[in-house]
Order: C-alpha cells, then structure tokens, then sequence
C-alpha cells in the first residue's frame, strides 16, 4: 500500500502510523455535553466505499494526514495535511445512532 | 533418453547431482526434472493421500507430482518442484512422503483401501468419540499423508529482502514479454522484466516455432542482448512475481543462490522483492491442462506441451514410444515434434472426428484414452473409438492436452473475477482487474505466437503512454499466427478406475460428484470438501476442469458455476524469505544508552524496556542472587548515594510563544504558572479520560520547556503533541522536537548525593539556592550540563545531563565518585523497588484502563482550564466508589511472599471472579521497611485503608491476607526529598 | 579537574570497507535543529542565506562545503556543521548534535544495499544529489541524502548505531556475494 504524503510524496504504507476516523480531528467544544462527547470518542461510521481517516507520517516528517480512500477497491483517492484542513463546514450534524 | 544435436544444454559441462542416495549427471542448464528424466527415472515421488507413485508432469512452477527435498540437517528444505530447480556440483535430493522408499513404498496399502478414502471420509469416520481427534486420528493422518517436512531446526543460512522501483514491471519474458519490454526499453521508459526460469524467452525455449526465420530460441537471445545493453532496463531471472497488492506494489521471489554450488554463507538463498511499479504487463503465459481418465495420473502421463518442450529446451526424450491424447490442435505439435527429432509417436488420438494430421503416425480421431496399466509407470495405453472398440497402444508416455488456461492468477489478486471464453474453453482476464496491470498474449487468450508479440507491443504503448512517453515505431516479426481449435473436453465419461483432477492432493473426478451429490454446489464449499485446488500447485492444473465437473454434476453452465479465487502467493514462498534480516539482531532495533558498556563490564544483567536495554542490578563479589544485589543498591540510595541511568526516558524540547498555553492543553494541571528554573510533575490524559503518561516537565526559559516521558510511552506522547498541535490548534506558535537520544542523564540519588555532585560541578551548589522542583545550567568537568533537582527514589535526589558524547565518561566517573563514598551504580530492579516504597506509579499501574480519580490525583485535573481527557474524565462511570482505586498492600505476616498479578478478594468469600475486587500492579521486596509491598487496585480503595483484604494468586497457589494501606509506604511527608 | 572524553556513536564499529561498498562515520559536526516560528519562515530563510545556505523545501538540501541545511520534517530543518548565527528568537533552535550517528555509505554497491533496508525509490531520477529524506532503516527512523552518485549520508538515533551497523553490514556483505558470482 502506498500513501501520498503532502510533503514528502508517495510513500510506502511502512512509514506510517494509522489511527482512525479522520472525524477524531474535530474535536467537540469542552461544554458540548455528553452526547457530543460521545459521538466524538466513541461512535465511528463503517462505510463500505469512501472514508477518510488519520495516518501518521511517524517514520516520516511527523505531519498527521488525512486519507481519503475506498475500502472496497482500496484506491487512495487524496490526502492533504490536518494541520492545513478546512474546518468542518457546520456544527457536526451527526446524530447519534441507536 | 537424450536426443542428439536437440535442446539448449550446455553439453561440453557435465554436472553430477544426487538423488535418493544414487548419483547422476546431467548438463549445464538442465533441471534437476530434466536430468533425471534423461537418466531415465520415472517415479519422482508418491502421493499425498494413496500414496501413488508419481511421476513428472511438467515443466514448470506448476508441477503437482515432482516435489522433492533438498539439503540435510537444519538446511533441509522440502517441497522444492524438480522442475524449477537447477542441477549443480553437491546437489543433493531425496523423494517425498514414501517409507522407505519412493521405490519401495509400505504406504502403498492406502491406495488398496482408496474406496473408503474419498471426499470427506476423515470428516465422516473420525467424529467419534471426539476426544481422540487431537491424540490419535489427527497424528496418523498426518504421518500417513502429507508432503516433505521441515527439518524442525533453526537455519543459519542468509535470505534477504529488497525493494525496487520502475515505470513498467513486465512479468515473463516469454514473445509478449519480451516485446513488452523491448518497446518500453527502447521508449526509455525504466523497466523490470521479471522471469520465473532461469533463462529467459519463456515458450519460445520450449517450443520449435520460427520467428523472423530463425528458430524463437535465437531471436530471444537478440532481444535479450539489446535489453541487456540499454540501462534503464533491469533483468531479473529466477524471480517469480508472487502477488499483486495495493498502490502497484508486486511481491517478488528471487532465488539467489540455490543453484550455486558452495555457494559462501553471505549469499542468500532468496530474496523477497517488492517491486512497486507505475504500470505492468503480466506476461505469464498459460498452463496447459490435463483431461480426466481412469488412471490417468501414472508416471509417464505428461501434458503434452511438457513431452514437447522436454525434447526442444533440454534434448530430452520423455518415452521411447510416446502417445499424445488431446482435444485441440497444439497437442498435434508435440506429435510432429518428437516424430521429427525420431522418436516413435505409437498413436495420436484425439477426441474431435475431424482432425487429419500429416505425419508418418497413426492418428485416431474421434476416440479417448480410458485406462492405462502400468504399477510403477505407464506400460500401456487403453483407447476406444466412437462405437466402443478398444483397443490397446504399448506406450511409456502419454502426453496430453485438454487446452491452456491463462496464467491469470495475479491478476485476480485484488479479488477480480475472470471473464469466461467459450471459444478458448478458459477463464480470461478482465481489464483493470488490477489497476495499472495490463494482461498480453497467452496470459491473456492469445496463443499464436504472431498475436503474443502484437499484444506485447499493445500493451508496452498504452503503459508508455500512460506515463507520457512516445512509444518508438515497432515491426513485428513474422510469426506463426495458428487459431485456437479446441473442443471443450473435460474427462472421460463413466470411468472403470479413478480418474484424478488435482494430482497433487489426490482429489478425483469421483469426489466433486460426491461433493455435488451431498449438496456443495458451491464451488467454494465443493473445493474445502475435497481439497481441490488446494495442494502447493493451487489448482493451477485442475480447478478449470473440477469447475466444468462441477458445472456438469449440477446442471449448470460454468461461468453460472463460477470460479475459485487466485490469492498470493502465486507460488510457495518460504517464510524465511519473507522474514529474512529478523532473526536474532535483526528482530528489533537495540537502543543502547552511553553506560551500556560499562554496565555489560560490569556483569550487569540486561532487562529490554521497549527497545531499550537497561541495567537491572550490578552484581557484586559474593551477591549470589539478584535480590541480594537489588537489598543492596536500595539501602546504598537510602543510606548514601546511588547513580543510575535515566537517559531512556522521553524528553522534548518544546518552545514558543504559546508553548506554556499548549502544555495547559495537554497536561491536565497547570503549567503556564511555571517559573524559569522550576520543574513540575504532570499528568497526562488521553482524550476518553483515561492516564496516558506521567513526567516531569522543567521551565529552561522564557517559553522554552523540556518535557519528560515515561521509557515505554515516549513514542506515544510524540505522536500525541503532534497531534493536538496539528489537529487542534496549529496556528498556536509552538515547536517540539525529541532530545531524548541528545542527552546522557544519570540520576544520582541519596544522603550523600549533593557532595558527589559538588565534587565534579565547577560551582557547587546548596540545598536553599537550588531547592527541591528546580532547575539549570551548570559545567561539569568543563562540559556544559543540565541539572534537574527531582528524584524518583524519595531521597534528596538530582539528574544531571550531558551531551551525549560525554555520557560514558561521566557515568565511569561518577560511578566511581560514588563507590568511594560507599554507594555506587543501582538499577533497574532496586529503582523498581525505591519507587514502589514511595508509592510511585509506572506504566504497570497507567495501564490504559486506570483514571486520573483511579490513582488519586483527580485534584491535578485543573477545574479553571479545559484540557485533553478532561471532558471524559468527568463521565459517570470513571469516579466513584464502584472504581478499582490505587492502594498499598502489606502481607500479613509482612515476609509472606506475594507476586503481581494476583486478584484481590474480601475475607470469607470464595476466590472466583464474581467476587473479584481487584488485583496486585507491582510487588517488591522492600529491605527499608523489611516487609513485601505491593500496589494493587483495589474496589472502593481508598476506603478501605486499614483495613484487610485476601490476595488470591490462582497461577502460584498463593493466599496472603493483607492490610490495605495508604500507596506511600515509606517517608509520606517527603521530607528526604527536599533535604 | 580533568576535561570529560568524548566518545563518538559509532566508536568501536565502524568502518566497513568491503569491495563493492563502504561504511565510514563522518566526524562529529554540530546539528542544529531549526524550527521557524510563526511568521518567522522569510526571516530564517535570510539569515540562512547570510550563512551562505537558505531554508530548503521538503526533500531538499542546501549546501555550501561543509555547511548544510536540510529539510528534516514539517516545518522543520537540521543545520549541519555551522552554528546558528542570527537565527536566535526567529526559529526554535534545538541541539541535536548528540543525538544522531552519522555515517556515509559510499561505493558502486551503496544504492543497492540500501535498497534492501529502505523502502524508497533512490532511482537518480526520483532521489538526486542533495535530495533528503526523512524514512526508515528498517525500522530505524532516518535522515537519508544523497551526497553523489554513489555516496550517501545516513543519520539515524546514536543509541541505534549498533543496530544499524549490524544491517547494513548484513546487506553489504549480500551484495559483496551477489556481486561475487558474476
């Protein structure tokens, strides 16, 4: 497997660190309330097709990244530094699931 | 039987080989299958489950029957195909699964009992009584059945693993691959022509086609010449491209140095490749396939392109008197063939009526084999025509095709389905299967050899163009371009005998019937029923026909049937290659601090922390055991002074302006209160509440901080400050880089630690002007240092720093400076010992299920700041009395021993986990307060202090009774701390 | 009072000089790491130049004799055998003198050993002179660059240089067999 670091270029899957949801970026306010907190720590989509999650270029640059990818045919289809994302366009608009 | 002036051996070098105990010789360029063929052998081994004598069937990775061993003693290797293995001097190869012999085989009796031994039968017969599974059936199978074993002892020999990159990996070097890589090459493009054999031209060497008027072998050699010579283009011969993966990555096999004789212990025996490459060209040609008859799997039973390419690559006769059994017209060339080099062709037969061949050989058309005789090799061939007339043909080979499938395999390795052609009766590739992986010639349906070069060039331009470049103008060369005729033929209707599918795994015709007739029609369940397809050779000369078998026995088309799926590895790789540079030194990096030597000299035994090794006690004259070293260098640190090295724990130096802001963030008490020169202890939470890690972090300057982290997490907390900084605030102006391997630091602790240090600092210093908590620069021994007053012993304690350089030599002196005081070098388990008396935690009490609340410092969560982990720290759940809470315990009486790990239970009640109330972190002997401690968690802890608690451990049938305590068992005031 | 001996990361293991390739450890320089602050990025990028250098992008080296500076991460450059005049207060300067084993590994056979331990591509056309990458030996973290056609400079931990000695050792002599069969 192979990722594009937006600094370095393609790298081997090797150098990096996988961590999650790329969701675990955005952080709830410290008040948002325990529902919000929740959904944040605790509750993650299973998307058959397009996500996106958090790798780490720890053998690398030390930049966190986020990868776009299909988890059907495997294609990496982006990936750009957190450090440089937009913001999530609106408040979280995720419910909770039951 | 060698035929004169054919084959493309090297007859001026003879080479001398051993098998099963007897020599032989061959030539240069022979494999060992070829050699032996020559030498006239027959049986090569004996099956799997009947145990059958086998003979050769191939002539490549595909080979079902001809396994063998290699080697003795820890170099034995097992199942190696004779026919990929080279012959050279000292050579030595045995049969497989035949005792005593593959002659001679007592196991032969199997194949007497063969009718209770089909689909299924050690499912049905060893069910009952179920305990006996694992003791009795299991072990018999397995002796009776089974392959060539692993000698069960540790190789020394050397494998290795590379990477390699290119614009086009061209796998096989057969007319597609050769064109292939011809263009690209000559495009300029870098390419990798990747070869199983260890010579190049795949078919062509196996084949008497004409290319461009000269024999396929010769044009061969001219591509190879010029591909040799442009430099952008790699050969790899003797590499079998393994699997297909993700983001163009292929894994590859080399074999290195299995063909050298004596070859010297540096060299590999293999190397595993991962070749990531732009685009491909998978190039791999087709295996031909056998037709199911009675008895069809005896030695001298070949595929008829084998018998050929016997003859053509290696000058080899497979039979004196050869019949050739098919269903398509290349299974006439193996008859032309050997009829032109002078060998007897005794008939050809073929099932389709309206076939005339030329030839000075009978031709049978319209008829099928439908048994042969023969006990230890083919003596005769039975045949009958479309009325039903036998008739009986001497032969001791039969060479047979029932068409070729495609090599597709890698293409399916990212789960494609292959496409189904009925004109060609085979599974072809789909396009983008894989992505950037473009299937030519016979691996892709087209068998002439004119559409094999054509189809190299096709795909060589749509790579080059891919990637941009202008593929150069290509001629073909004139080539033989013959259409596909074949009749789908699959088996011989209504054998009298077993009629075998899957050589290498004994599977028959009969056993996917059966499989259909108890109802697992899916192709999946029918080939874990009867193990088809499942045999080192995977199917590859089998599946396609067990598929059509299938699809007859239950009425339905074959691609409606469908198809099994092709995974990696293509063919076996060893684990060893695969895990080569892991042995010993190679497992895991060792990270050695700057008092390693001086520790190892002094005997000191090694204890791995992460990838760390550090000192864990240092024996003196008369300590007999580690304990007496360990009561040892604990009073040492109580009584005078002690130095051990600290340098493993993390440490980052973090600055900016919104540094101290940042460090509020990840800390849950307070840091922007930190003066210059001070130090603080911190806690560290991850974001669902629980500890993350624990340390000190000192104010060097004005926003200039270094932080330290426990050994074992200092990777992690990296990770974690890159993250919130990252991810939560990046336009905070804040900078962090890892100085753990800059500094050597060494803690010296204990009464008499100020005047050790006093004696090496160029200023002294004093109790009141550097206080407990501080900081700062200072010179030691003209070199500039770091002291930090902090100690995690409990006594007034310092670490002093150096750059790394001097690490070495400072812990040699001050070792010493601290020997001539009476105290001198501790280690890890006395530092084990003087925290747990203090009741420090570590990594065995925060280990990722334990709370702020849960170790008592929920007080250093700061209410006036937000933090990581404080949010969820503060959930229902993670406080309160229903929580294992950190107590100290001491036996009852205080030299019963006692040991991590154990459960914590209240008197009188029973030792099982529904009563369970908590469990033992750390335990030590404490020579200070002459008793064992142990920190424990403990339900409702904290309010349990005095009281008593039964400690239950089930692994050491122990049970203590102990009194639960405060964790801080020694010096609670901190008094010696700040002295 | 007697001045503290120094004791060099690879002391007692290098080098390894074989026929196809060899491994030397270079002579202790000063590192220092340089890490602009915010807004500072233009400012460093001059005062590196007064140093004869400049900032490099990623992946990149600028050198000047013995002086160099490369990139070394996000946001981050080592400054190699020259001290860090003018860049006080502009970037957070970190020592890492002491933290690295720096080795050269040079000779026909260099790109091919490290090819057996490095999972990049070091193709001339993908890694030139002067590129740098941050990556792994093995499992070792690395600051790799490429000092010419056949040398190249390997940093990797100081408590790591056994480690690494002892791989690239092992692939060194592979290839020396390899390269022995002809």
């Amino acid at each position: 497997m192979r990722l594009t670091c937006p600094l370095c270029g393609e790298r081997d899957r090797r150098e990096f660190t996988y961590y999650g949801a790329a969701v675990y970026a955005d952080r709830p306010e410290a008040d948002a309330g325990p529902e919000a907190w929740d959904d944040y720590l605790h509750l993650r989509d299973n998307p058959a097709g397009e996500t996106r999650d958090l790798w780490y270029h720890e053998l690398g640059c030390s930049a966190w990244i986020e990868v776009t990818r299909d988890t059907v045919s495997h294609a990496v289809t982006a990936t750009r530094l957190v450090a440089e994302r937009e913001p999530p366009a609106a408040p979280k608009g995720r419910g909770r699931r039951a | 039987m060698r035929i004169a002036g054919k084959g493309l051996i090297d007859r001026s070098e003879t080479v001398g080989f051993r098998f099963d105990g007897r020599d032989y010789t061959g030539f240069r360029g022979d494999t060992l299958a070829s050699a032996l063929l020559a030498s006239g052998i027959r049986i090569f081994g004996r099956s799997f489950k009947y145990h059958r004598p086998r003979g050769v069937m191939t002539t490549g990775s595909e080979e079902p029957n001809a396994l063998v061993t290699l080697g003795r003693g820890a170099r034995q290797v097992p199942n190696v195909r004779a026919t990929v293995q080279e012959i050279h001097a000292g050579l030595e190869a045995r049969g497989q699964n035949a005792w005593p012999s593959i002659g001679l085989d007592l196991m032969e009796c199997n194949d007497l009992f063969a009718p209770f031994f089909g689909a299924g039968f050690y499912y049905k017969t060893f069910m009952w009584p179920k305990a006996l599974w694992e003791s009795l059936y299991e072990p018999l199978i397995r002796r009776a059945a089974g392959l060539g074993a692993l000698s069960g002892k540790s190789s020394d020999e050397a494998y290795e693993k590379a990477w390699a990159f290119c614009d086009i990996l061209v796998i096989g070097s057969g007319p597609a691959g050769l064109m292939a890589a011809l263009v690209a090459g000559r495009a300029g493009a870098d390419v990798i022509l990747a070869e199983e054999d260890s010579r190049m031209g795949g078919r062509l060497l196996l084949e008497s086609h004409q290319i461009a008027g000269r024999p396929g072998a010769d044009w061969a050699a001219e591509v190879l010449a010029e591909l040799s010579a442009l430099p952008n283009v790699r050969l790899m011969p003797r590499t079998t491209v393994t699997g297909a993966y993700d983001g163009g990555t292929y894994g590859a096999l080399e074999r290195v140095g299995l063909h050298v004789a004596n070859p010297s212990g540096d060299l590999p025996r293999e190397c595993f490749w991962r070749i990531v490459a732009r685009r491909a060209v998978l190039a791999s040609g087709a295996h031909e396939r056998q037709i199911a008859f009675a008895n069809n799997d005896r030695p001298g039973i070949m595929t008829a392109g084998a018998v050929r390419g016997y003859l053509n690559r290696w000058g080899v006769a497979a039979g004196k008197s050869v019949t050739v059994f098919g269903n398509n017209d290349y299974a006439h060339r193996t008859a032309r063939d050997l009829s032109a080099a002078g060998v007897r062709i005794a008939a050809l037969v073929d099932v389709r009526e309206d076939v005339a061949v030329p030839g000075d050989f009978p031709v049978h058309a319209g008829c099928r084999v439908i048994d042969t005789a023969g006990r230890r090799g083919l003596r005769e061939v039975v045949i009958a025509d479309r009325e039903g007339k036998v008739s009986r043909i001497v032969s001791d080979c039969l060479a047979v095709s029932g068409g070729w499938n495609p090599a597709l395999h890698l293409a399916c390795h990212m789960n494609g389905r292959p496409d189904w052609r009925e004109d060609l009766a085979a599974f072809v590739p789909r396009a983008g299967m894989v992505p950037g992986l473009t299937a030519a010639g016979a691996a892709n349906g087209a068998f002439s050899t004119h559409a094999c070069l054509a189809e190299g060039v096709g795909a060589a331009e749509a790579a080059l163009e891919h990637l941009g470049r202008r593929p150069p103008p290509t001629d073909l060369p004139q080539a033989e371009d013959a259409g596909v005729r074949i009749r789908a033929y699959w088996e011989v209707p209504e054998p009298k005998h077993r009629a075998w599918l899957d050589f290498a795994n004994d599977v028959t015709t009969k056993d996917v019937r059966l499989a259909a007739q108890e109802n697992y029609r899916s192709v999946e369940h029918m080939k874990r029923y009867t193990t088809q397809g499942m045999a080192p050779d995977q199917g590859k000369n089998s599946n396609v026909a067990a598929l059509a078998i299938l699809a007859d026995a239950t009425g339905r088309a074959i691609p409606e049937t469908g198809t099994t799926t092709f995974r990696p590895p293509f063919t076996p790789v060893s684990i060893a290659a695969m895990g080569a540079g892991g042995q010993g030194r190679g497992f895991a990096p060792q990270r050695r601090t700057t008092s390693d030597g001086a520790a190892r000299d002094r005997g000191a035994p090694m204890i791995e922390a992460g990838l760390w090794y550090r000192a864990a006690y240092f024996p003196r004259p008369g300590e007999a055991t580690w304990r007496e070293s360990c009561d040892r260098e604990v009073r040492m640190v109580r009584e005078r002074v002690g130095v051990a090295d600290v340098s493993t724990l993390g440490k980052i130096d973090i600055q900016g302006k919104d540094a101290a802001r940042f460090l509020d963030r990840v800390y849950t008490n307070t840091f922007s209160t930190l003066k210059p020169g001070r130090v603080r202890y911190g806690l560290m939470l991850r974001e669902d509440g629980m500890v993350m890690d624990d340390g000190t972090t000192a104010c060097l300057g004005e926003g200039h901080y270094l932080m330290t982290t426990t050994t074992a997490a200092a990777g992690q907390v990296m990770r974690h400050l890159d993250f919130v900084h990252q991810a939560h605030c990046p336009d905070w102006d804040v900078r962090m880089i890892s100085v753990t391997e800059s500094w050597a630091q060494f803690a010296v602790a204990g009464p008499l630690a100020r005047e050790l240090l006093n004696s090496v600092l160029e200023a002294p210093i004093d109790c009141e002007a550097f206080p407990f908590l501080s900081c700062g620069p200072v010179r030691v021994m003209e070199v500039e240092a770091r002291l930090f007053r902090i100690s995690f012993s409990g006594e007034a304690g310092y670490e002093i720093a150096v750059p790394a350089r001097f690490g070495a030599a400072l812990w040699r002196d001050i070792v010493a400076r601290a020997e001539s005081l009476g105290g001198g070098a501790y280690g890890m388990e006395a530092l084990n010992v003087l925290r747990i008396e203090k009741g420090f935690i570590t990594h065995a009490e925060i280990h990722g299920r334990v709370t702020a609340f849960d170790i008592g410092l929920q007080g250093m969560v700061s209410a006036k700041k937000d933090c990581i982990g404080k949010a969820a720290s503060q959930r229902p759940g993670l406080t309160g009395p229903e929580r294992e809470q950190l107590v100290g315990l001491r036996p009852i009486p205080a030299g019963r021993a006692i040991a991590a790990g154990a459960h914590l239970f209240d008197e009188g009640t029973a030792a099982v986990s529904s009563n369970d109330r908590g469990y033992v972190t750390s335990v030590c002997w404490s020579p200070t307060l002459r008793s064992y401690l142990a920190l424990a968690f403990l339900k409702d802890g904290r309010a349990r202090i005095g009281g008593r608690v039964k400690l239950v451990d089930h692994l050491r049938k122990a049970e203590v009774l102990c009194e639960v305590t405060h964790p801080v068992f020694f010096d609670p005031e901190g008094g010696r701390a700040r002295a | 009072m007697p001045r503290l001996i120094e004791t060099s990361a690879c002391e007692g293991l290098l080098p390894v000089i074989l026929p196809e390739v060899g491994l030397s450890e270079l002579p202790f320089a000063p590192v220092t790491s340089v890490a602009p602050f915010a807004g500072k990025e233009k400012a460093v990028g001059t005062a590196l130049k007064k140093l004869g250098l400049g900032w490099p992008g990623p992946g990149q080296s600028v050198r000047a004799g013995e002086a160099a500076c490369l990139w070394t991460g996000r946001g981050q450059a080592f400054l190699v055998a020259a001290a860090p005049e003018g860049l006080a207060g502009l970037a957070a300067l970190t020592d890492q003198s002491d933290g690295w084993a720096r080795m050269r590994l040079q000779g026909p056979g260099a790109e091919a050993v490290l090819a057996r331990l490095v999972p990049l591509d070091l193709r001339v056309a993908a890694f030139p002179e002067g590129a740098v990458a941050r990556s792994g030996l093995n499992h070792m973290m690395m600051v790799l660059m490429r000092e010419g056609p056949q040398a190249f400079q390997i940093m990797v931990f100081r408590s790591m240089a056994g480690s690494a000695v002892h791989e690239l050792a092992v692939a060194m002599k592979a290839l020396c067999a390899r390269a022995a069969l002809g």
